[in-house]
């Protein structure tokens, strides 16, 4: 499971796509960093007076994760996209089905690989705010706080993307459904917040990530994640077995 | 006899309505080389990848060195090496990568894992490539990747899916030489569609046409039936064709050309004596006479005609 994981990892940075993602993610975020320092600056003056006011974790932090929570977004199904798709097209999923292992092995040790990818993208993310602690006080908890927050939201990425990526031999129309799927469930809760919406808002990705990026953590954002993750990967598990080894 | 390796019985496989494997058996013991004939499309690669677990069979059951492949996938996949029909490569990977990650895959622990690449890549014959890129290998060299993938555990049985398909001629010959120094060690089993390359590698024999087995005995056994009953005979001066059909024995006769013949006779009257005497006394000029034999192309075609007149038959 873990050979595959590293098997995986090391694939992925073999190919210019993984290191395209991680310069381009880079490029993009640091520009919006710089824009949201330098709004801050401009108004740390007038702010400065009040008591209680938003400091430099809540103005320029926060908003950095959660533009890089919509990166993410963009950027997941092109990473998850080849991890079984390709594989079939390939002919080299054989390969595994004949290997000593399950198919539960197979499909963690490809999330698990697929999920060090981003832990190295939201590692180079996190060293953007932490520069700041040079001349500023960071408040590390709620930043810690939105790394975790992230760290959940890309691990239901991933796993999504997965089982989609299980389902047909075509990557691209695994890397287009993966998108629309995640959009969708990031837009979901926009049908107005209504009563009778609730349901909505708790499928959305989004609205479980605000809470925890504002340092809010609830037992029931992480069981989200966590119930998101679990569930499409019992999907995939299933899917393989059912085409190859019931 | 002791009790086979790998062993198969009453595999049945699916595809929606229809039919692909039908009630086969299979069995194959330590140190045999088994081949596994059918045209296009009979169930070889389907009946292949049930075996090596890649496929659940919808009926039947599969036992490799004692553990059932349904409910012990893990041991008895152990045991099996296996090569798809396209060789399964990260293309992206080198020979040396590629195949020490097939041998972690595999659960050879760490120590060994060197020597067990190292064996593999010279088994193969990949010395001189084991630092290139797969991708940039040939068609041949890619297969024979695929095969140090298949052996680098050692397993106990190779299954080969039609390994020599989509090679040049000399390719096919050195894959065939490589199949033949693996039988030493593995049992094999090897499916393919061109006949010549089960006699000239296997024990046994196996024919499968539409989904069933049609024939299943020893190389030998095969050779034996292609012992034919006709002769070749050229002629300077040849006489009329119903000359040559009064000969004692003589059933039929086709006229090739002009003064060749292909004479049928029964199986127990050969009149090679006779034509050999007519000719001389009747001055037919002889300057050819070959006894026939079939081409296992015609031994096949034979046994799945029989098999399939039996079954119109019996409807």
């Amino acid at each position: 499971m873990f050979t595959l994981a590293r098997h995986e990892l090391y694939r992925l940075f073999l190919s210019p796509l993984a290191w395209l993602i991680l310069a381009l993610s880079q490029l993009i975020l640091a520009y919006l960093f710089l824009t949201h320092i330098d709004y801050f600056m401009q108004i740390q003056g007038k702010i400065s007076a009040i008591p209680g006011a938003p400091g430099v974790t809540e103005l320029v932090a926060l908003p950095l994760f959660n533009n890089a929570a919509t990166i993410l977004l963009l950027l997941t199904p092109l990473i998850t996209m080849r991890l079984i798709a390709e594989e079939h097209r390939n002919d080299s999923f054989p390969l595994l089905l004949s290997a000593p292992l399950s198919a539960t092995q197979i499909v963690l040790g490809k999330y698990l690989g697929t999920l060090g990818f981003f832990l190295i993208l939201i590692g180079l993310i996190t060293c953007m705010p932490l520069a700041l602690s040079v001349g500023a006080t960071l408040d590390l908890m709620a930043i810690g706080s939105a790394i975790f927050g992230l760290f959940l939201l890309v691990a239901s990425f991933t796993a999504i993307g997965l089982f989609l990526s299980a389902l047909t031999k075509q990557p691209t129309i695994a890397a287009i459904s993966t998108f629309s799927l995640l959009f969708l469930l990031w837009i979901i809760d926009w049908t107005g917040n209504t009563g009778e919406s609730t349901l909505f808002s708790w499928l959305s990705l989004l609205s479980h990530f605000q809470p925890i990026l504002q340092g809010d953590l609830h037992t029931k954002d992480i069981a989200y994640y966590g119930i998101t993750v679990g569930f499409f990967l019992t999907l995939t598990i299933r899917c393989i077995n059912t085409q190859h080894l019931s | 006899m002791t009790s086979p390796l790998l062993s198969a019985k009453s595999l049945s496989r699916f595809y929606g309505p229809q039919l692909a494997v039908k009630q086969l058996d299979f069995e194959i013991y330590k140190g045999e080389v088994l081949g596994f004939l059918g045209p296009n499309g009979a169930g070889k690669s389907t009946s292949m990848k049930m075996l090596s677990g890649n496929l659940a069979p919808n009926e039947g059951e599969i036992t490799i060195n004692g553990y059932d492949l349904l409910s012990q996938p893990k041991q008895a996949k152990a045991h099996i090496g296996y090569l798809p029909e396209q060789p399964p490569l990260y293309k992206d990977l080198s020979v040396t990568e590629f195949l020490s990650f097939c041998a972690r895959l595999n659960n050879i622990p760490s120590p060994n894992r060197k020597s067990a690449v190292d064996t593999a890549i010279e088994r193969c014959g990949l010395g001189n490539v084991r630092k290139r890129l797969i991708h940039h290998l040939s068609k041949g060299y890619q297969q024979r990747v695929g095969i140090a993938q298949a052996i680098i555990h050692t397993p106990a049985v190779v299954i080969l899916d039609e390994p020599t398909s989509g090679l040049d001629p000399i390719q096919i010959r050195e894959i065939r030489q490589l199949i033949k120094d693996i039988a030493q060690e593995h049992s094999v089993i090897l499916s393919t569609h061109i006949l010549p390359e089960v006699q000239m590698l296997c024990d046994r024999v196996k024919i499968i046409n539409q989904g069933s087995l049609v024939f299943n005995d020893t190389t030998h056994a095969l050779a034996q039936q292609m012992q034919s009953s006709h002769i070749l005979l050229t002629l300077g001066a040849p006489p009329d064709i119903a000359t040559l059909e009064q000969l004692p024995g003589v059933t039929s006769i086709d006229a090739i050309s002009n003064t060749h013949f292909k004479i049928h006779y029964q199986p127990d009257h050969n009149p090679t004596q006779i034509i050999l005497e007519s000719t001389v006394s009747h001055g037919w000029q002889l300057t050819a006479l070959t006894p026939g034999q079939h081409s296992l192309e015609d031994v096949f075609m034979n046994i799945i005609q029989q098999e399939t007149d039996q079954i119109k038959e019996q409807i």
